[in-house]
């Protein structure tokens, strides 16, 4: 549906993207992951035609966002970062004129507003301002203007931000409802959200792809790299030094048990299931295993080892 | 002939013609000025048309010139800086509307705002009318050129709008600019300068244009003028917003 390749931006001299290559699939809900400023934006700004690519292509089907910005920018609906509105009119004169805007025929045009009107729950702030709104109703007369025109694609830029709990949860259960139907991207920085809302991620840093992937596939990419936590009672200096032998165990941490006699490991596996070893090794030494658990890098490890570089 | 992409471009323009236009009174701004320039206006032709007593409107016409000095920065200031400074500008220049129906949009809002001002001032020739015998074709000629003058002023307003996010520098920035070509024709420059720059001088002043056409004198250079600087500032800021899709 979306295919981009080699796109680069350049404000000046400062890369915003480098020679970024991505594929969005019909129906499919992408993030964008990524921290502040790491080209999310301007890859969706490019993608929906507000400004130009500095190198690269992107194309919407057979389309090119260059060529064609103009047959691409009735496929789409686009949510931008700042949700931008008009905010001395009222909430229905604004649909009116977003559906003016994207050429709704005359005809379809009041049920397509009844429709977003439904759909974003707008029934009760219909004829006040925009300015009058709270920041939440806001974001959903942004979704509205966004989906007016039942476009194939969505593009939105972190659609939950500045909304609180219960909000996010309703926008993200909007955005998965649309999701089904429509090719969504989406950008955020809030890990929960891709994992609750999005089919593929695709990590930025620095204007380039440092993964992409299903999140489960992001997370078992380094599956082999598991910490083992076990409580066992014995002898602390013991127990590390027999552990630390295998050739699997890369290292051993220690943390008080909480207990008398009782020592909390952190065992760092190579490969293989550490929980099996930990448990024979303590079987065949006749130390007292009381509590074991493995905990697998989730999504906010990867985020956090791929967006910060190490001096 | 197909009339198919002029239709079109009609109805893409229309939507945003409407809401620039009706935006116009929803800021209290635009009610102060178009307020300023009709009682100003009003006031300093009445005080001296009963002492002169003639049944004309050339002192009115003279006034015109200078209150759109700062009628048309104060119309098209909010344009382009306030999108560009809300955001909105992101959403309207995404839509599946060209660069240039957006701009004509716009001109053609603040035109029609202007109109809808002039219109106010109609109460004079009406007013004098009663009193006396006046020159219609006068008074229609100089409507004719206030138009004229006011899109060109309006054009380099929203060109200069889309320069920047702050109104009140689009709303300053303009006014120099108007005022010096506004300057440039009239006697006191004309004196310090001699030759063929003196004619090109006299030539650029939107001054020396209007005057002409408020006396009655239709003259197609005039008009040339108002229509080709209006359609060159209407490119330029074509250009402008096409500037962010430069690689």
């Amino acid at each position: 549906m979306i295919q981009v390749q080699n796109l680069t931006k350049k404000y000046n001299e400062t890369k915003a993207l480098d020679s970024v290559n991505f594929e969005v699939r019909e129906g499919e809900v992408l993030g964008f992951l990524g921290p502040n400023g790491a080209g999310k934006s301007t890859a969706m700004k490019i993608i929906t035609g507000f400004i130009a690519p500095t190198q690269g292509t992107v194309k919407v089907g057979d389309l090119d966002v260059v060529d064609n910005s103009f047959e691409i920018r009735e496929k789409i609906g686009y949510l931008p970062e700042t949700n931008p509105l008009y905010t001395d009119m009222k909430v229905h004169e604004y649909l009116k004129f977003v559906a003016q805007a994207r050429q709704i025929p005359k005809q379809n045009r009041q049920d397509a507003i009844k429709r977003m009107i439904k759909v974003c729950g707008l029934d009760s702030v219909i004829h006040k301002t925009i300015d009058e709104l709270s920041k939440g109703y806001r974001q959903r007369v942004g979704l509205a203007q966004a989906m007016v025109h039942d476009p194939d694609i969505l593009i939105m830029d972190e659609p939950t931000s500045g909304l609180d709990p219960n909000q996010i949860v309703e926008i993200r259960d909007l955005i998965k409802k649309i999701g089904e139907k429509k090719t969504v991207i989406l950008s955020t920085h809030i890990l929960p959200e891709v994992t609750a809302t999005c089919s593929r991620v695709i990590i930025i840093n620095n204007g380039k792809i440092v993964a992409q992937g299903t999140s489960d596939e992001l997370t078992s990419a380094r599956a082999g790299q598991e910490i083992i936590y076990a409580k066992i009672r014995g002898d602390k200096e013991r127990v590390s030094s027999v552990l630390s032998e295998y050739n699997q165990v890369k290292t051993v941490k220690t943390f008080s048990g909480g207990e008398t006699g009782v020592h909390g490991f952190g065992i760092e596996i190579s490969e293989g299931d550490g929980r099996e070893l930990v448990y024979r090794c303590a079987v065949s030494n006749n130390w007292t295993l009381l509590e074991m658990y493995r905990k697998q890098e989730n999504l906010e490890d990867v985020f956090r080892r791929l967006t910060t570089t190490e001096e | 002939m197909n009339l198919k992409p002029i239709q079109s471009s009609i109805n893409n323009i229309k939507p945003i013609f409407k809401r620039e236009f009706v935006s116009f009174f929803n800021s209290p701004i635009a009610y102060i000025f178009v307020a300023v320039f009709l009682v100003v206006t009003n006031w300093l032709f009445f005080t001296r048309f009963f002492l002169t007593g003639q049944a004309n409107m050339r002192e009115w016409f003279g006034l015109v010139p200078w209150l759109f000095l700062l009628l048309a920065p104060a119309i098209t200031m909010r344009s382009w800086a306030e999108e560009k400074k809300s955001g909105t500008v992101e959403f309207l220049l995404t839509l599946p509307i060209r660069d240039w129906e957006v701009v004509i949009a716009k001109f053609l809002s603040s035109l029609s705002f202007l109109a809808v001002v002039l219109i106010f001032s109609l109460t004079i020739p009406i007013t004098i009318g009663k009193l006396g015998d006046i020159d219609f074709g006068v008074i229609i000629s100089g409507y004719v050129g206030a138009i004229l003058m006011g899109a060109m002023y309006l054009s380099l307003g929203l060109l200069i709008s889309s320069f920047t996010k702050n109104q009140i520098v689009s709303f300053l920035i303009s006014l120099s600019v108007l005022f010096a070509i506004f300057i440039i024709g009239s006697n006191n420059v004309m004196s310090f300068l001699q030759g063929p720059l003196a004619s090109i001088m006299q030539f650029l002043s939107s001054a020396t244009h209007f005057n002409s056409i408020v006396k009655g004198i239709f003259d197609s250079r005039d008009i040339i003028y108002y229509l080709s600087f209006t359609a060159l500032f209407i490119y330029l800021n074509i250009q402008t917003i096409g500037s962010r899709n430069w690689r």
